[in-house]
């Protein structure tokens, strides 16, 4: 039997001291995988893997090509603002199922993108609004199809009809560019697009003729051959690390708050391209930050020092402007810089801050290091800066994506922070710098795996996810493992933020989760649109019974987002609900959940 | 022959009860902004539409959230006459839960934008304390009464405005829906099952329009109703109707099967028949409008589909009379009059232009500030205007002068120096709230408005008195087919320019060019304003003139 080869072939190691069968055999292997590129082997292994599970009888035809495997159904999708091309559409499946086929009939926007690289055989009918636009529905599809993001397809066959309406200068113009798109990304035209003007069906007829006769030929000669299983998740590659970051690709950087709200949280998705890095739903992903240029200027100015200066700290030797860019913390104080500070700038008041750690607390809570200088004039000569700054600390950010579902893919929640203080405007380091980054450039990154935040092994169990605001990431990512499994247990949401119409991350995910029965309940708490606050400490004292019976039936509670006080009104709601439905007395809550949280079942990922 | 299959919205309204649908539940889905597809169409019947802000539709999908969905409030207001109180808590009510606008329709009445879904309830219940509500506003059901709001003849008007007001209160739903859902009113032992005597349980196939003119002025455009009542006075008296029917001017781009349509005159009726015909002409048209095609469900299609006299009979049968012959009546104007003009009483009213009705303070033109200061000090009534503009009526002749000086204050007297062009405009609302919009309407009429007025001083026109109007679909909101000149949109920057109407309400226009845009557009129209400049006779208008001169040939003329 053929084992995990590809963490074998992956390995230093000669191939053939672990392959557990017969000499000759072990050196075709060897003969067959030398030279093969990773995704060569990666395909190669899923072959095999492909096989092992086949009923022992089958007898698989040889393969051409990887993945070259023949549709075994039709794809017809559609885009369709007035209800024609999904009309017609509707009818195409009918035919090919009627034909005995089996059609698969989506709307643009219901069609699973990812599938779209494995996709084999696609009927499109499509129309043109707006001048020249896709329709709605098929806005997310087209964007897609036209990004850099999308895969190559040669292995798919597609033929397009287009609707439209010629008195339009751009006839047709989204259906010729889906033609044109699917056949620049290597996919096989089965026959000529149709255009149909508002009398459709003068040209809809003869191609839906068409498309019915031609999948009844190709679907039916095609053999039956083995599939293939992809194992791309085996691998454990431990080869990037915090010292040894991965620079990932930026697949988009989506604000994903409304532009009329307040706060500017950024969807961020990264691409693991080659690294082979794998992550599991709980774990965060440790970012880099370059700081941001214009600080460095601003202190470079205020100092009037020489941005070229070389300056060599540690064994380490760069320009000046490197150090503060690349090397230094320069928007966390702490106490050590300010204590050096307040020695050059011999200023009474300062040395008064530092004196008293009451004072000093929020003076370094609410400064940086500009705001400092800016205040408390001193002179600072380039090698003392370097040595007096803190070294600059990666930050860590929850993962919002589930591989099972964003595959090879990395995918974090940002606020962006974004503040005025001291007449000045002042940004995070790394979330300005994740803000800032366009599909041009690239992230280091490594993943910090965090087994304390779990989702249960059991899947039947239930989960409780209390998470508002940027805390909502990695719950993202539960839900997403969690139908990717087909989970058995009820996913319940806890979310929380400033504003129902601008402050929802991930709104229309959440619903269609509820929709398709991955997300079971959720709560809302958008604590500014009534004259009282509500927190989702408030709903989850208001769903106290509920919450309590799923405690009892051996859900698993997680928390995660704001350190300072959500998480700790949030035990104290959890406490108050046990306390409450439960009958128990306060000591007795608080062990209810010590024994939770010992039980691996409250589990807090707060910052 | 199978029966064709019922259209969605008839199976949503027999399973409603009574317009109730799943209301309450949609209105405590916390998930969303929005109601369920169902509700969407049953909300109407109280008044109200969901809507989403399009300017943002797109960025916001990008950003995971869901349409920016809001709320439009349309009141029901037979002949648009509202009182100073009742001005002063609209006002209030749109800048607390609405856009701080209030837009005067094409039908008279008032509409909210901008509602959000949590705030609907509250909303309605404030509107409803001014003792307005918004019942029937929209829905398959007779709309908002419209009455001749020229005031010059006042004791007629102040007859046809009552009979009319009766009319609208006859012809309102009898469910109690509205009243528990929005006003939490206690359920009856027939709740869900209250009779409709004139609806029945599906209420009509589809919107149903009534209007009520005073000749010689036609600022109702009666005949785009689907019932007319057209007042025959004398000395000052209204002896009676004609009644048309059979008037509507939606239509949909590249369908031939529907069609913008004038009504048909039937005779004329005393004046206590007007509730007898009018449930007459309801019922028949609930009894045999198409309720499988929406598109073809208006009365006017059910009137070319069984033909004039058929349907005249069905009418006549339930009436238990003919129609007597119908008077003779001129119409020599469908649009306002501006200005002050004295009423019989000797009070004095003041027409102001409010340009595509939206009332807003402005940079410069603090209309909505204005109004208010007004309403607090006028002893009248106002009068919205089938044509979005407003009536400051029935003021004593000695604050005439206070008035003045509020207009001139708050850049109220526009229609002082504004152009016939202007002072002649429609636009419907279109984007960014009408989710019907194919090109903007509203937002694009001043713009658009000053490129013509340049053609039209460059070949000395400039007081030509052309009627325009614009509206964002072919849904005909602004009632662009009775435009001397129209367009209709038809994609992004993209009309359909329509000519030739007759500034009077009886002659729609025709298509002379598709799908143009604005350059296009203009080249068109200057090309003929300096024909018509060269050519015309006097006093013609430039419809007239384009008929006349065969650059139009007339389609359809209302019997008169
Ligand atoms: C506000 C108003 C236009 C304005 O700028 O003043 C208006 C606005 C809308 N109309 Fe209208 N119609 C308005 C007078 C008209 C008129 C003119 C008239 O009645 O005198 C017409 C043409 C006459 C007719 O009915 O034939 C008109 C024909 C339509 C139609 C086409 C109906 C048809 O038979 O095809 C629609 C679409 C529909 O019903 O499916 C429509 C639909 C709409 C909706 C509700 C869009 C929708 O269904 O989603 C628009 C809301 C836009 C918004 O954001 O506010 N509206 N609509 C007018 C409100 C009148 C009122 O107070 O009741
Ligand atoms: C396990 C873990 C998971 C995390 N997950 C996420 C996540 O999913 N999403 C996310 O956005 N963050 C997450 N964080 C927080 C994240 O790591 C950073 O701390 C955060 O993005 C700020 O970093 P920064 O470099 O932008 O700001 P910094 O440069 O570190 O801070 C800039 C300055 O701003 C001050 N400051 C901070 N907040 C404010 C404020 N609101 N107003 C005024 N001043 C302020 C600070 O005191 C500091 O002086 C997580 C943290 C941990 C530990
Ligand atoms: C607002 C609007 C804009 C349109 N723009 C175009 C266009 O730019 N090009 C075109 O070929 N057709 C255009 N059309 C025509 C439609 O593509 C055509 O009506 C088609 O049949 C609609 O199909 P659907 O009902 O599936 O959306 C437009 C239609 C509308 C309503
Ligand atoms: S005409 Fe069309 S765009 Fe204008 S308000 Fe009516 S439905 Fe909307």
């Amino acid at each position: 039997m053929l084992g995990r080869l590809d963490v074998h072939i992956m390995s230093a190691e000669p191939i053939h001291t672990l392959i557990p069968f017969p000499d000759d055999k072990a050196a075709m292997l060897a003969r067959l995988v030398e030279g093969l590129d990773r995704a060569n082997l990666h395909w190669l292994s899923g072959y095999a893997a492909g096989l092992a599970a086949q009923p022992a009888n089958a007898e698989p035809e040889p393969i051409a090509a990887p993945g070259a495997e023949a549709a075994t159904h039709v794809t017809v999708l559609y885009g369709s603002q007035t209800g024609n091309a999904k009309r017609l559409a509707e009818k195409l499946a009918r035919q090919i199922e009627s034909a005995g086929l089996s059609a698969r009939l989506l709307r643009a926007d219901a069609y699973p993108l990812r599938e779209l690289k494995s996709e084999r055989f696609l009927y499109i009918v499509i129309s043109t609004q707006g001048d020249g636009d896709p329709p709605e529905d098929s806005r997310g599809f087209v964007e897609f199809l036209t990004s850099k993001r999308a895969p190559t397809l040669d292995n798919l066959k597609f033929s397009v009809l287009g609707l439209g309406d010629s008195s339009y200068a751009k006839f047709c113009a989204v259906g010729m560019q889906i033609d044109a798109r699917l056949k620049e990304l290597g996919a096989t035209r089965l026959f000529e697009r149709g255009d149909a003007d508002l009398d459709i069906d003068s040209v809809a007829t003869p191609w839906l003729q068409s498309a019915a006769t031609v999948a009844r030929e190709q679907i039916k000669s095609a053999p039956v051959r083995a599939n293939v299983t992809p194992l791309w998740a085996a691998r454990t590659a431990a080869t990037w690390t915090r010292e040894r970051p991965f620079s990932a690709d930026v697949l988009a950087n989506q604000r994903i708050s409304a532009t009329n709200g307040t706060k500017d949280i950024r969807h961020i998705e990264l691409s693991l391209g080659d690294s082979g890095l794998v992550y599991e739903p709980g774990d965060s992903i440790g970012v880099w930050p370059t700081n941001p240029p214009h600080l460095v200027a601003d202190i470079l100015d205020t100092l009037k020092l020489d941005p070229q200066s070389i300056v060599t700290h540690a064994d380490e030797t760069l320009p000046l402007e490197r150090w503060l860019s690349d090397k230094r913390e320069l928007t966390r104080l702490a106490r050590p810089l300010v204590v050096a500070h307040a020695a050059r700038a011999r200023q009474g008041e300062l040395d008064g801050i530092v004196a008293s750690p009451e004072s000093l607390q929020p003076f370094l809570k609410d400064r940086q290091f500009i705001d400092l200088l800016r205040a408390y004039p001193a002179n600072w000569d380039a090698a003392s800066l370097v040595a007096a700054l803190n070294p600059l600390t990666p930050r860590l950010y929850s993962i919002a994506s589930s591989l099972k579902f964003a595959e090879n893919e990395v995918h974090l929640t940002v606020a962006h922070l974004d503040y005025d203080a001291f007449g000045h405007s002042h940004v995070g380091a790394a979330s300005h710098f994740l803000a800032t980054r366009d599909e041009e450039n690239r992230i280091p990154i490594y993943v910090e795996s965090n087994d304390r935040f779990r989702l249960p092994r059991d899947a039947s169990r239930d989960v409780i996810m209390i998470g508002p605001g940027t805390g909502v990431a990695p719950f993202r990512a539960f839900v997403q493992e969690r139908a990717a499994i087909g989970a058995r247990g009820r996913n319940w949401l806890f979310f929380g933020n400033p504003h129902f119409r601008s402050d929802f991350l991930y709104q229309i995910e959440w619903q269609a989760a509820l929709k398709r029965g991955e997300l079971h309940k959720i709560d809302l708490a958008f604590s500014r649109d009534q004259a009282e606050k509500v927190y989702v400490q408030h709903t989850l004292r208001r769903r106290g019974r509920a919450l309590f019976d799923w405690l009892e039936g051996g859900a698993h509670v997680y928390v995660c987002g704001d350190a300072t006080h959500m998480a700790k009104d949030v035990h104290a709601a959890l406490r108050e609900v046990i306390v409450e439905h439960g009958g128990k007395s306060v000591e007795d809550a608080e062990a209810y959940l010590s024994q939770l949280a010992a039980d691996r079942r409250y589990c807090r990922d707060v910052y | 022959m199978s029966t064709p299959a019922l259209s969605p919205v008839e199976i949503i309204k027999a399973d409603s009860r009574r317009l109730r649908g799943t209301l309450v539940e949609s209105l405590a889905d916390a998930v969303t902004g929005s109601i369920a597809e169902a509700d969407t169409h049953v909300i109407k019947f109280h008044g109200s539409y969901q809507q989403d802000d399009r300017d943002r539709r797109d960025e916001r999908r990008l950003q995971k959230l869901e349409p920016d969905y809001q709320f439009m409030i349309r009141t029901r207001l037979p002949g648009g006459v509202v009182t100073p109180q009742q001005w002063l808590r609209l006002d209030e009510i749109a800048t607390t839960y609405g856009n701080a606008s209030l837009r005067l329709t094409s039908r008279q009445a008032f509409q909210f934008h901008g509602v959000i879904k949590t705030e609907l309830k509250t909303t309605l219940q404030a509107i409803n304390a001014t003792l307005i509500d918004t019942v029937a506003a929209c829905g398959d059901v007779n709309r908002n009464v419209m009455v001749a709001a020229n005031p010059l003849q006042s004791s007629a008007h102040a007859d046809v405005y009552a009979q009319a007001t009766q009319l609208s209160e006859f012809l309102r739903p009898h469910t109690r829906a509205y009243y528990e859902i929005w006003l939490d009113e206690e359920k009856v032992a027939d709740s869900g099952e209250e009779v409709e005597p004139i609806y029945g349980a599906t209420y009509l196939p589809r919107k149903f329009k009534i209007g009520f003119a005073i000749p010689p002025v036609n600022d109702v455009d009666v005949f785009s109703n689907d019932l007319g009542f057209i007042a025959i006075v004398d000395d000052g008296e209204v002896l009676g109707y004609n009644v048309s029917a059979g008037g509507g001017l939606g239509a949909t781009h590249g369908d031939a099967n529907t069609y913008p349509r004038l009504a048909d005159v039937l005779g004329f009726v005393p004046r206590d028949k007007v509730i007898a015909v009018a449930q007459a002409v309801v019922t028949t048209q609930r009894d045999f409008g198409n309720r499988t095609e929406r598109k073809r469900a208006r009365l006017k299609y059910t009137i070319d589909d069984r033909g004039l006299e058929w349907f005249k009979a069905e009418v006549e049968k339930r009436l238990g009379f003919a129609f007597a012959p119908a008077r003779p009546f001129r119409f020599d104007h469908n649009g306002d009059r501006f200005g002050w003009t004295e009423g019989e009483n000797g009070n004095w009213h003041l027409t102001l232009h409010i340009e595509a009705g939206r009332i807003v303070d402005r940079d410069g033109a603090s209309h909505r500030t204005g109004l208010r200061e007004i309403a607090a000090i006028h002893g009248g009534e106002f009068r919205l205007t089938p044509n979005q503009n407003l009536i400051v009526a029935n003021v004593a002749p000695d604050q005439r002068a206070r008035i003045d000086a509020l207009i001139a204050a708050h850049g109220l007297d526009g229609y002082r120096v504004a152009t016939p062009l202007r002072l002649n405009s429609i636009a419907c609302v279109a984007l960014p709230t009408c989710a019907l919009a194919m090109a903007e309407a509203e937002r694009y009429l001043p713009e658009i408005l000053g490129k013509i007025q340049a053609l039209l001083d460059a070949h000395g026109l400039r007081d030509a008195p052309i009627h325009f109007r614009i509206s964002g679909c072919p849904n005909g909101c602004s009632r662009p087919y009775l435009g001397e000149i129209a367009l209709v949109g038809k994609g992004p920057g993209r009309y359909n320019l329509m000519l030739g109407a007759d500034a009077r309400g009886q002659r729609l226009n025709v298509l002379h060019r598709e799908n143009i845009d604005e350059g296009d557009i203009l080249q068109t129209l200057d090309g003929l304003f300096e024909r018509y400049a060269a050519e015309r006779d006097e006093r013609e208008g430039f419809g007239d003139f384009l008929v006349r001169r065969g650059v139009v040939v007339e389609r359809n003329q209302a019997t008169s």
